[in-house]
């Protein structure tokens, strides 16, 4: 166990004795909604893990690294960007499969691209953010959402 | 529009669960096509597994405090009005702050454009509501270590400010292309 996973479990713990402490009624309404959106957040994350354990099983790092490695150049973050950009999973699972990629040759930029455009860019949820918002902002903020991934991600390679 | 978002709930867990037994399936089958790969397949799948059902609870429970204490209106309310440096600081804080997913903020944002917010403000808001989510961020260092983290965080801030910044001179250059005939 690592020293992170000890904090997010203490301030969890600690949040909840405050809670309950304040308001008993409103404590347990958070620890149902928390129990609700664990479970509906379960299926997903075995999925992930499935994946990972495929992805590290089946695929050399060469294989890997020929795709989305540091050879792979910018083509290689192009077409993770856009990966992440099409998928639609949790932004907390996005991590554990960034993570594997990287344990297997990734490069970080590739890595650094995939986390950007998957947790800011909603194709999905575009109808939805189109119909809030207007078709002007909605596109301007995803498109624009892309290639700041991609620079972020250029200048990711350069300073790590 | 509630029970249309719950229906599309259902339909969501009910994908998330068929996608879970395709992945099954091939699992199986790849497994007995290549049985010396078995080992390397469950111990990695399990590493990750553990790692996860560490620090979900958790995560889950933060976020849900925070939705439940933390008043809904409260975005409306400081955005509304803050502007300059400080609505920028502010767009970040609050949409940092652990609650729910990116679909949440969208009415939220459109609420605050209807009341006159400055459309960077709100544009950096859902940025950060996207990708600088606290809970999210600890789960970032935990994966995949603090230099990426922090790297990563921090340039994201900086773009999506600029980015925040360039849309609003977009929407502000095409209103007035757009003619007075939208304004009314």
């Amino acid at each position: 166990m690592n020293i992170t996973t000890i904090i997010i479990n203490v301030i969890a713990f600690a949040g909840l004795l405050i809670a309950f402490s304040k308001d008993k009624k409103k404590a347990i309404k958070s620890l149902k909604m928390a129990g609700k959106s664990f479970i509906k957040i379960l299926p997903m994350v075995f999925l992930i893990i499935i994946i990972i354990g495929l992805l590290l099983g089946f695929m050399s790092p060469d294989q890997i690294s020929r795709f989305v490695g540091k050879q792979s150049g910018v083509r290689g973050i192009l077409l993770v960007g856009v990966v992440g950009a099409l998928m639609h999973i949790p932004a907390l699972l996005s991590f554990p499969l960034a993570a594997s990629l990287l344990e297997e040759g990734a490069s970080i930029s590739a890595v650094a691209a995939f986390i950007t455009t998957l947790t800011m860019i909603g194709t999905v949820t575009l109808p939805l953010e189109i119909k809030e918002l207007g078709k002007k902002i909605a596109l301007l903020r995803n498109g624009l959402s892309f290639i700041i991934a991609i620079i972020i991600a250029l200048i990711m390679r350069v300073i790590l | 529009m509630k029970r249309e978002l719950k229906e599309k709930e259902k339909r969501g867990m009910i994908r998330d669960w068929i996608l879970l037994g395709l992945i099954l399936i091939i699992l199986v089958v790849l497994l007995s096509i290549f049985p010396d790969k078995k080992g390397a397949v469950i111990s990695t799948s399990w590493d990750f597994f553990v790692e996860m059902i560490l620090i979900l609870p958790a995560v889950m429970v933060i976020l849900a405090l925070f939705g439940v204490w933390v008043p809904k209106d409260i975005v409306v309310k400081y955005l509304g009005k803050a502007s300059g440096i400080e609505g920028v600081f502010l767009a970040i804080i609050l949409g940092a702050l652990p609650t729910g997913p990116l679909y949440i903020a969208f009415p939220m944002a459109a609420a605050l454009l209807k009341k006159g917010a400055k459309v960077s403000n709100i544009i950096v808001f859902l940025s950060a509501w996207a990708c600088i989510k606290i809970p999210q961020e600890m789960v970032e260092l935990q994966f995949l270590g603090a230099r990426f983290m922090i790297s990563r965080l921090i340039l994201t801030i900086i773009f999506v400010v600029i980015m925040g910044l360039f849309i609003e001179r977009i929407i502000k250059w095409g209103d007035k292309e757009g003619g007075v005939k939208n304004a009314i």
